[in-house]
C-alpha cells in the first residue's frame, strides 16, 4: 500500500477522477453549485486529511499540473485575437466597465478590510482577489501578501461568480452579452471567463479581454492604492 | 494534421519570454501578463498564425479551472491564519465579487445601450 502512495502520479490520476466526477454531478443536477473545481477540492482535501498523504508532497506532485497556469493563461491571447473585430466596435463601453469594476473592487475590499480591521498580510493578501491566479498570486508574494490565502480567495472569487452569475444578471438587468463578459471577466477572471464561454463565444471573447486589463490595472492601481 | 508539437513550442516559448521578462523588469507584473500581451501583439502582426496555436489554446482553455484544484487545496496550509476570521473574510469575499460583477456590468451595458441609441436616434 506505502508502495502505491508513494507513486508521483497518484495524486494526477485520483485529482482527474475528482474533477471528472464533478463534471457528472454538474451533468446530473444541474445545480450551480454543482461546480466542477469546487467538488474537485472538497473531495481532495477529505482525502488528503482521511489518508493523512501530506499536503506538500500533493503539491509538488501536482506542480506539473500547476505549472501550466501560466501558458494557459497565455493562450487566452487566442479567442481575444478571433473576436477582435466584435471588440474593436464596443471598446470604450468595454474599457470603462473594466476600469470601473477594478477601481471599485480595490477600494471596497481595501475600506472593508480597514474596517474590519484585518492586518497588512491579510489586506495584501484578499487585494488582488478579483484577479487570475497566474497575476494575482505573484502581485500579492511581492507585496507582502500570503500567496496561499490569496490563491484560495482567487478560486472562491471565480467559483462564486462562476455560480451566481445567471442570478445576478437576472437581478440586475444584465442582459447585453458584452456587459456580462465584462462583468464576468473582471470579476471572476478565468472561472467567470469558462463561465462566459458556455454562454457564448462572444462573452467569452469579451471576458478573456477584461480578465487580463484587470490584472494588467491591478497590477499598475495596486502599489499606488497601498500607499494609502 | 496539426503539429502539437509545435503548438506545444510557441506556447511554451511565449510562456518563457513572459518569465523573462518578469525577471528582468522590476515591475510586479506577472509573466502571464508578458506572455498574454506579446502572444496578442504576435498574432496580430501575422508573426505567429492562428493555426500555429489553435489546437493547444483551445485545449488549455478548457482545461483551465481543472489546473487551479491544486492552489485551492494548498488553503489547508493557510486555514490557521484564515480560521479565527473567516466569518468575516467570506462575508467580504462574497460582497465584493457580487460588487464588482454588477459594476463592471451595469456601466458597460449601459455604455453600449448608449452607443447602440446615439447610432439610432429614433
Amino acid at each position: 500500500m506505502k508502495i502505491l502512495l508513494d507513486l508521483p502520479i497518484l495524486p494526477l490520476v485520483v485529482t482527474i477522477f475528482a474533477y471528472q466526477f464533478g463534471l457528472f454531478l454538474q451533468k446530473k443536477l444541474k445545480s450551480p453549485l454543482c461546480n466542477p473545481l469546487l467538488i474537485a477540492v472538497i473531495l481532495i482535501i477529505g482525502a488528503l486529511l482521511l489518508t493523512g498523504y501530506p499536503n506538500a508532497n500533493y503539491q509538488s506532485n501536482m506542480q506539473i499540473i500547476t505549472w501550466l497556469i501560466t501558458p494557459a493563461t497565455i493562450c487566452m491571447a487566442v479567442p481575444l485575437y478571433e473576436q477582435m473585430k466584435i471588440l474593436k466596435k464596443d471598446w470604450k463601453a468595454i474599457f470603462a466597465g473594466i476600469t470601473a469594476g477594478t477601481l471599485a473592487s480595490l477600494f471596497f475590499i481595501l475600506v472593508m478590510c480597514r474596517l474590519l480591521g484585518f492586518d497588512d498580510i491579510l489586506t495584501a493578501s484578499l487585494l488582488p482577489k478579483s484577479i487570475t491566479t497566474a497575476m494575482g498570486a505573484t502581485l500579492s508574494g511581492q507585496t507582502g501578501g500570503n500567496e496561499a490565502i490569496t490563491t484560495a480567495a482567487i478560486a472562491i472569487t471565480g467559483i462564486l461568480g462562476n455560480v451566481l452569475c445567471v442570478p445576478i444578471c437576472k437581478l440586475f438587468r444584465i442582459s447585453h452579452p458584452i456587459a456580462k463578459g465584462v462583468a464576468l471577466g473582471t470579476s471572476s477572471h478565468v472561472l467567470g471567463t469558462a463561465k462566459a464561454r458556455e454562454l457564448s463565444e462572444l462573452t467569452g471573447a469579451v471576458s478573456s479581454l477584461s480578465l487580463t486589463l484587470a490584472g494588467i490595472l491591478t497590477a499598475i492601481l495596486y502599489p499606488l492604492i497601498t500607499l494609502l | 494534421m496539426a503539429n502539437y508539437l509545435r503548438q506545444c513550442a510557441v506556447i511554451f516559448g511565449f510562456t518563457l519570454l513572459g518569465e523573462a521578462l518578469h525577471r528582468l523588469i522590476p515591475l510586479p507584473i506577472p509573466a502571464a501578463v508578458y506572455g498574454l500581451v506579446l502572444l496578442f501583439a504576435a498574432l496580430c502582426l501575422k508573426i505567429v498564425k492562428l493555426e500555429h496555436v489553435k489546437k493547444i489554446s483551445d485545449f488549455l482553455l478548457t482545461i483551465l479551472p481543472f489546473l487551479f484544484v491544486a492552489p485551492a487545496v494548498n488553503l489547508l496550509e493557510s486555514w490557521g491564519i484564515l480560521a479565527p476570521q473567516i466569518l468575516p473574510i467570506a462575508l467580504l469575499v462574497i460582497s465584493s465579487t457580487i460588487l464588482v460583477f454588477v459594476v463592471a456590468g451595469v456601466v458597460t451595458q449601459l455604455l453600449c445601450r448608449k452607443e447602440e441609441n446615439d447610432e439610432n436616434p429614433s
